[in-house]
């Protein structure tokens, strides 16, 4: 890059090299002739959606028939009357949707850091090793769902005859709790690990060695550096982490649909699970916008929260 | 290896990875010991072992894979499950590969397209509304995508886009994450390139496609690959979006096949090999992309 700049910069004529001031350089519609198309599919599959999400909450939306009377916040009123149809759904998804989160988040914050930190020691085949712990997150939820079924299957999976080796009793992963949330978190675990330890791998670099050397000089033995100097220098990339992967954890629906298809009973039936069967397999779309509203705003809470938090501690060291 | 260097993101990564930090002199690093080794050994086995064995399951009998207690060693390997995969025509997985890479190409050239002009104008122009218009882009990457699922499917009932590519290719190019992306590659690149292409008389057209476009190859190539592997996995939207067995993708069509055939795990995992072994393949070439991607602007989680 820098030797294209070179070249290039040799090639202007001082003679028309402008004084200071800006070259008269496009037409005023440029720009904008640049951003309609992309501005064009924003608007139409973007902004005009999240209103008209909102529109269509406020209806008695079925999308089978034609009349859609106007309801007005009725199907979010539903949501928080316990005799209503969508009620008890709509909580046990966000219930499982909070188990899900409350269980795996810590995992994902925690793990890819011990891994991070291993893998941003010099050691022969690291690239290798890095490249595989990052390859299962380009394989998408499909091939993981249906790759962990058969691992977890409580008679021929992997898993069980691995734990058979310690003479630990077949475990019905899919088919009993709480084995059911250890299975769905692991394999999640397992999946979008490599990602975060990434973030991580790249926050590690971007802390200077020579504070590390100044601690080594001052004394400070491995777990002091840790304490002392990666994670303070890890500071914001925890704050993105954490925030991603609680929104991330939120949004959980193959995993579930795949591998316990929202079992035992309705126990790993996740939100987004409960909405989509509401919307787009029994087309009552009013209620299920509704929902998807719901859950939005419950999210932008959490994470306006978690913001608070994590800054609080921030102003306080 | 500097120009593919992406600045980072003030927002994401503010004090993260700054500079190119190098590894040497001074201060040495500690000498890795059995735990360490014994770790990366186990942790190499666990991301390894699942994957072997999805490969190794496609080539078994069905009663090899269902065999207590399990034969790590298979007694006989056979085609049984690709060939009876190719030759189902109520799950036509050559089809659904096919459909697969259409979208997952064609979204990621659209991105492509519409992502770097938009970009470019946001980077390297001065206008009125600027600031508003980006700040609308970064906006909608707060909103979470669930809110577009119904909104979106009643539009594409209203386009008759209902089971058809364009419903993968299309909707998903109105994500920020590009726009962003590419914005903070053309923002890196020096002025004085610019200008005097000015100078010699090119207009924002050709500044753009012969000086913008060629010096961000880095960028494109790993927004075109992110935009690849993004399409060719989703899930959600297919599988809701889509009816027609042969019009399905390869994630849409695994969910079919998992009904279809419930206790043929050799089937299965052939499908599940078929899906991940082009991305896989095109994760070994690009894996430093992806890595770099993600890591200097790992918002798309």
């Amino acid at each position: 890059m820098s030797a294209t700049a070179t070249t290039a910069r040799t090639k202007v004529d001082p003679a028309v090299d402008r004084p200071a001031g800006r070259l008269r350089v496009h037409a005023w519609f440029t720009p904008y002739l640049f951003l309609l198309p992309y501005l064009a599919l924003l608007t139409t599959f973007v902004l005009v959606p999240a209103v008209f999400g909102i529109w269509v909450s406020l209806h008695d939306w079925d999308f089978m028939l034609p009349n859609k009377p106007f309801i007005g916040l009725q199907n979010y009123v539903d949501l928080f009357t316990p005799d209503s149809v969508t009620f008890p759904e709509f909580w046990n998804g966000m219930k499982a949707t909070a188990i899900f989160t409350v269980a795996s988040v810590p995992f994902l914050v925690l793990i890819p850091l011990g891994i991070a930190l291993m893998l941003n020691r010099v050691f022969p085949a690291r690239s290798l090793l890095r490249a595989m712990i990052f390859a299962p997150f380009v394989l998408g939820i499909a091939v993981v769902g249906v790759l962990f079924r058969y691992l977890l299957d409580s008679q021929f999976g992997l898993i069980n005859w691995f734990l058979g080796l310690f003479g630990i009793p077949p475990v019905g992963w899919t088919q009993t709790q709480p084995w059911a949330w250890v299975a769905l978190v692991g394999m999640t675990v397992w999946w979008t690990l490599g990602f975060n330890a990434v973030i991580y791998l790249a926050g590690l670099q971007g802390i200077p060695r020579d504070q590390y050397e100044a601690a080594a000089i001052d004394g400070a033995g491995s777990f002091a550096r840790f304490i002392n100097v990666t994670l303070p220098g890890l500071r914001n990339i925890l704050v993105f982490i954490i925030t991603t992967t609680v929104l991330a954890s939120a949004n959980m629906f193959g995993q579930a649909y795949l591998v316990t298809n929202g079992g035992p009973g309705d126990s790993t039936r996740t939100a987004i699970m409960v909405m989509t069967q509401e919307g787009l397999r029994a087309f009552k779309m009013g209620s299920a916008t509704a929902m998807s509203y719901l859950l939005a705003i419950c999210l932008a809470v959490v994470s306006v929260i978690n913001f608070m938090v994590l800054r609080e501690r921030e102003g306080g060291k | 290896m500097t120009s593919t260097r992406v600045e980072p993101q003030p927002s994401a990564l503010a004090g993260g990875a700054s500079g190119s930090v190098r590894r040497r002199r001074a201060y040495r690093q500690e000498r890795n010991g059995p735990f360490f080794w014994v770790g990366i050994v186990i942790l190499a086995l666990i991301f390894v072992i699942p994957l072997l064995w999805m490969f190794l399951t496609s080539f078994r009998t069905v009663e090899d894979s269902r065999r207590i207690p399990i034969s790590l060693i298979p007694d006989q390997l056979t085609l049984r499950a690709y060939k009876l995969l190719f030759a189902d025509e109520q799950n036509p997985v050559f089809t659904w590969a096919l459909n697969s890479l259409m979208a997952a190409v064609g979204h990621a050239v659209l991105v492509l397209v519409v992502a770097s002009m938009a970009a470019f104008a946001l980077a390297r122009m001065k206008f009125p509304g600027q600031k508003v218009i980006f700040g609308i882009i970064i906006a909608t990457m707060f909103v979470p995508g669930f809110i577009f699922l119904m909104p979106n499917y009643l539009m594409m009932d209203r386009l008759g886009w209902l089971d058809t590519l364009i419903a993968l290719i299309v909707p998903g190019a109105a994500g920020a994450f590009g726009v962003f992306f590419l914005r903070q590659f053309f923002l890196a690149i020096p002025r004085e390139l610019e200008e005097s292409a000015r100078v010699d008389g090119a207009n924002s057209w050709q500044i753009f496609t012969r000086i913008i476009l060629p010096i961000s190859k880095p960028g494109l190539v790993t927004l075109g690959v992110l935009a690849f592997l993004g399409n060719w996995n989703d899930f959600i939207w297919p599988i809701f979006v889509l009816f027609s067995p042969e019009r399905l993708t390869l994630p849409a069509g695994l969910s079919t096949l998992q009904g279809a055939y419930n206790i043929d795990y050799p089937v299965i995992m052939a499908g599940a090999s078929v899906a991940a072994i082009p991305v896989l393949i095109l994760y070994v070439f690009v894996q430093r992309y992806v890595i770099e991607g993600v890591a200097t602007s790992g918002l798309k989680g």
